[in-house]
């Protein structure tokens, strides 16, 4: 019995990514190409001009928390199955939906300062990262890429919103931190 | 603890980033003879966990050591005698001051007492009854309740709120429908408002033990028996954790990820320290990220199939935390005594055939197994209900309308009884059984009707419209039928029971 079916078939054709599953499926990392054009990251210039969200989200799954955490209405959805849409002009960075969205998938990168790139990630770890202090950055694959420094932490329901300091080139790899202490 | 035989460790939690673990009232009680120490509202099976036990019984024929695997009470690998009595599922029994606990060897005699003052028997007549207090039935209730209907809720467990509980993640979906707040959190809430509304009577540690001609269902209290003849009845029983074969699948520290998940994040009990799970589904990834949040090292996941099972941002989560996903790999065998001290791990060609000389051995505790859950239908088996074996949903499970009235008239099904989907889809199933059960015993409101049709609708069109749900979907229509076609099928198979 179909219920509905018309939704459903639309989807599989216009998901932009038919034919062969993308390689995020097998290996868990998502590129910044693969990002960019499914519209999830925001151009250079615009991380340029100051701090903007990176929806890390590529999947068509059924949730809208972003759209509803974010204060300036800078994502939507015409329906919950839909990919984010982030208007990186609305778009502020001010970091809501790092500490809502359920699949902590949501960064902020910011590109403005002269010597060094600031990066927010979710956090959900003992110990949390205090300001000032020098934490481990990671990559997606878990690589520790350096240490940086904390420059904000934040909490809403027990994820903390940490922002640190990152050489430029590793803007868009810096992905977690975790705290040694 | 100054005694041999009982290990002293301390394997609970203190700190957790999430989760605050209540530990107010110490309680006393005898494990093989020796005095042991827990806390309130601590299971059994999780307060021996806890100081280090980790074999609770030993087999039948081999005397092979049995420890914990899926801590809810559906495997038996938890059973031991508790003051007496033989087979008591440890892991949904509660400790209490001065119990005597010991392991069960081999087959146990059978019981010539009762533990507790027999309570007799009682019959309730009630609008409605409601099996299982997890997120399908307690939404269930609520709604029956809210509409005025008297509700009996059973739970087999001594906690309401099913495997809400041990979620500590955050939910996908929407505002409305609880997305954003944390599983244990929904839990909680639900639970709570079930337990203060004056329609709803619960009955826990209570298992419905069958349905009898005449639409008398049975139920086993711990010290009482019940009859009890609803005008309906919703059953959300749930479901079990799939088992898998490979050399060693039975030594303790061999767990469920969905027991393992209990026992630390329900119980604030740590599982094992070095881990390796078997599955990428996104059970298997979501408990990975929880043992690194607990404490733990996650040694790797593997996964049989080309590509990761679960959604890309789970897997993302533990990637990055440097968790390896082993796509194409499988486990041969676990090693170890009365605990896994290793895994062996191979690759598979395309036809999932090992290939010889990429075997590796990792050093571990803890083996979780995530490959799946078998819906729990035991009951609609029992009352004749007609099943379909579907695949992609776990296994039988009852056909049923869109309203989820299966053959069986005026029995409902919801939650992952009636197929293998997660927590949000069996909070909205349970509101579409409750309002169902709504209508047919108080007419077709005008309200009701609205809110069920457009539950149904961001059900059917709206989340299960992701392409990743597109295979629970898929089975969920393979098992839906028209009221036409539901009239069919109980011409042909004329119920064995009814209800109402
Ligand atoms: S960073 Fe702030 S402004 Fe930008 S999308 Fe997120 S919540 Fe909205
Ligand atoms: S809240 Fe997070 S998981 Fe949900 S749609 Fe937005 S980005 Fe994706």
């Amino acid at each position: 019995m179909k219920l509905g079916g018309g939704t459903h078939q639309l989807l599989h054709s216009g998901d932009g990514m038919a034919g062969e599953s993308p390689s995020f499926r097998s290996a868990g990392i998502v590129t910044v190409e693969n990002l960019r054009r499914l519209g999830l990251a925001p151009p250079e210039n615009r991380m340029r001009r100051g701090p903007v969200a990176v929806v890390e989200c590529p999947e068509f799954i059924p949730c809208n928390i972003c759209v509803d955490a974010c204060p300036f209405r800078a994502i939507s959805m015409n329906k919950i199955t839909d990919l984010p849409r982030i208007d990186w002009e609305l778009c502020t960075g001010c970091g809501t939906c790092v500490a809502l969205c359920p699949g902590l998938a949501i960064f902020v990168v910011d590109l403005s300062k002269p010597d060094k790139a600031l990066v927010t990630v979710p956090h959900e770890f003992l110990p949390a990262p205090e300001v000032g202090e020098e934490v481990w950055l990671l990559g997606r694959d878990g690589r520790r890429l350096g240490k940086g420094k904390v420059v904000r932490v934040w909490e809403r329901n027990k994820t903390w919103v940490v922002t640190v300091e990152v050489p430029k080139n590793l803007a868009m790899e810096v992905r977690a931190v975790w705290v040694e202490r | 603890m100054p005694h041999t035989g009982v290990p002293a460790r301390d394997r609970r939690i203190w700190e957790h980033p999430i989760l605050t673990f209540r530990r107010d009232k110490k309680v006393r009680f005898y494990f093989e003879g020796v005095e042991v120490e827990a806390y309130e509202g601590e299971s059994i099976a999780a307060a021996l966990y806890a100081i280090g036990v980790d074999v609770f019984s030993y087999s039948i024929k081999l005397s092979r050591p049995r420890g914990a695997f899926c801590m809810i009470g559906k495997c038996s690998s938890c059973f031991m005698r508790v003051d007496g009595i033989p087979n008591t599922r440890t892991c949904i029994e509660p400790v209490r001051e001065g119990m005597k606990v010991e392991r069960q060897y081999g087959l146990a005699e059978v019981p010539s007492f009762s533990r507790e003052e027999a309570g007799g028997e009682e019959v309730i007549e009630t609008d409605v009854l409601v099996i299982g207090g997890g997120p399908a039935g307690l939404s269930a209730a609520l709604t029956t309740a809210k509409y005025g209907l008297d509700t009996v809720l059973v739970n087999e467990h001594f906690k309401l709120g099913g495997q809400l509980l041990k979620q500590t993640h955050k939910f996908f979906g929407s505002k409305d429908l609880f997305g954003g707040l944390r599983g244990f959190q929904i839990g909680e809430r639900l639970s709570g408002m079930v337990l203060e509304h004056k329609n709803i009577r619960v009955l826990l540690q209570t298992v419905a033990y069958g349905i009898f001609r005449g639409g008398w269902v049975g139920l086993a209290g711990k010290n009482r028996l019940y009859r009890v003849r609803p005008k309906a009845v919703v059953v959300a029983s749930g479901a079990s954790e799939n088992y898998l074969v490979f050399q060693g699948n039975d030594i303790p520290g061999v767990m469920g990820a969905g027991g393992a998940q209990t026992l630390m994040n329900e119980y604030g009990i740590l599982p094992g320290n070095e881990v390796v799970t078997v599955g990428s589904g996104n059970v298997g990834l979501i408990v990975s990220y929880q043992l690194l949040q607990a404490g733990a090292s996650v040694k790797a996941i593997v996964e049989i199939l080309p590509e990761i099972g679960g959604w890309f941002v789970h897997a993302a989560k533990v990637r990055r935390y440097g968790v390896p996903i082993l796509t194409r790999h499988t486990l041969r065998a676990v090693w170890g005594g009365e605990r896994v001290e290793g895994a062996t791990i191979v690759e598979v060609d395309r036809r999932f055939r090992p290939i010889p000389g990429t075997e590796k051995d990792i050093s571990c505790d803890l083996v979780l197994i995530a490959v799946g859950l078998t819906p729990d239908t035991r009951l609609f088996a029992q009352a004749g209900a007609v099943m379909k074996w579907v695949p992609e949903l776990g296994g039988s499970v009852p056909l049923r309308t869109k309203y989820l009235e299966v053959s069986v008239p005026s029995m409902y099904v919801a939650g992952d009884a009636s197929g293998i989907e997660e927590a949000t889809t069996a909070i909205l199933e349970g509101e579409v059984a409750g309002l169902s059960v709504v209508s047919k015993l108080q007419g077709l409101k005008a309200d009701a009707a609205e809110r069920r049709e457009r539950l149904l609708r961001f059900l059917w069109d709206g989340y299960r419209a992701s392409p990743l749900l597109s295979r629970a979907r898929a089975g969920k229509e393979a098992v839906t039928v028209s009221e036409g076609e539901m009239s069919e099928v109980r011409r042909r198979y004329p119920p064995i029971t009814s209800f109402g």
